[in-house]
């Protein structure tokens, strides 16, 4: 636990250990989490055009990491997979 | 963070109408209690404990409809952690040979536990005003040095210690009253 010079234990000390146990998360994480609303939007645009155009699909399906951040978001794995997952599931036959 | 009950209730139910902002919020305000339980609670790897911290929000975000008590958003997003954060220790012992080392008995329950009493002494900090959150969090939480605190702060190096000294028991004070004087320990 980190010390203040000079500084008297208890229960000041007991505080001072609560408070260092919850540090900020990285601001990219929190960030990366905080667009998950304009994530999905991207996501729902990518799709609807996937289901038009087989190329960009295929195309997009192969560089995911590519399409999230030419729009400007972070390609973290839970979006890559969402993402994945609602393509993929459209090699369905139609 | 039961005081903050009906206010958590208000911002899930700005979510699921779609205000981003308030999702924007929903996350600023549970970041750090997700990330305890991933790194302290659960000792995970920065690159797994990334990947928990996405899923976590990612399926809140989704689910956010089948919350059946949208003021019990920190007890369900404290669950969905614990369980992404087991799965994931799982996963990886049966990738790694031999496996990662082992938690003692009872730790991961007493990291919970501490990290419970944080978030309840943060609502008290909450309480407290501007400059004394921000001198407490940064010394404490962010780990800055009395210099950086200074510089960030633009105050004179030697007013700290007795800024962080005077804060602290503010909040002692602060966490006390909301605590009916009840020691934290």
């Amino acid at each position: 636990m980190k010390r203040m010079a000079g500084y008297e234990p208890l229960p000041e000390e007991r505080l001072a250990g609560l408070l260092a146990e919850l540090p900020p998360a990285p601001e990219g994480w929190v960030q990366a989490a905080a667009m998950l609303p304009a994530a999905r939007r991207e996501l729902d645009r990518i799709v609807t055009l996937a289901e038009q155009d087989a190329e960009f699909r295929a195309r997009t399906l192969a560089d995911l990491e590519s399409a999230f951040r030419a729009a400007g978001l972070e390609p973290t794995r839970a979006l890559l997979d969402a993402a994945r997952v609602r393509l993929e599931g459209d090699d369905r036959p139609r | 963070m039961s005081a903050s009950a009906g206010t958590d209730a208000g911002l899930v139910a700005r979510c699921r109408a779609g205000e981003e902002a308030a999702w924007a919020e929903l996350v600023s305000r549970y970041s750090r209690y997700v990330y305890a339980i991933a790194i302290r609670a659960y000792r995970l790897e920065e690159i797994d404990a990334e990947d928990v911290f996405q899923e976590v929000f990612a399926r809140t975000y989704e689910h956010l409809d089948r919350l059946r008590d949208d003021g019990a958003i920190r007890p369900w997003l404290g669950q969905l952690t614990r369980r992404l954060a087991i799965d994931r220790l799982r996963a990886g012992r049966r990738e790694a040979a031999p496996p990662a080392a082992e938690m003692e008995p009872g730790a991961v329950d007493e990291a919970l536990e501490r990290i419970d009493d944080a978030v309840a002494l943060r609502t008290a900090l909450d309480m407290l005003s501007e400059p004394c959150q921000d001198v407490l969090d940064r010394f404490f939480a962010r780990d800055e040095s009395y210099a950086t605190i200074a510089a960030a702060l633009d105050i004179p190096s030697g007013t700290i210690a007795s800024r962080i000294s005077r804060c602290l028991a503010k909040l002692r004070i602060a966490f006390e009253g909301r605590n009916g004087a009840a020691d934290p320990s």
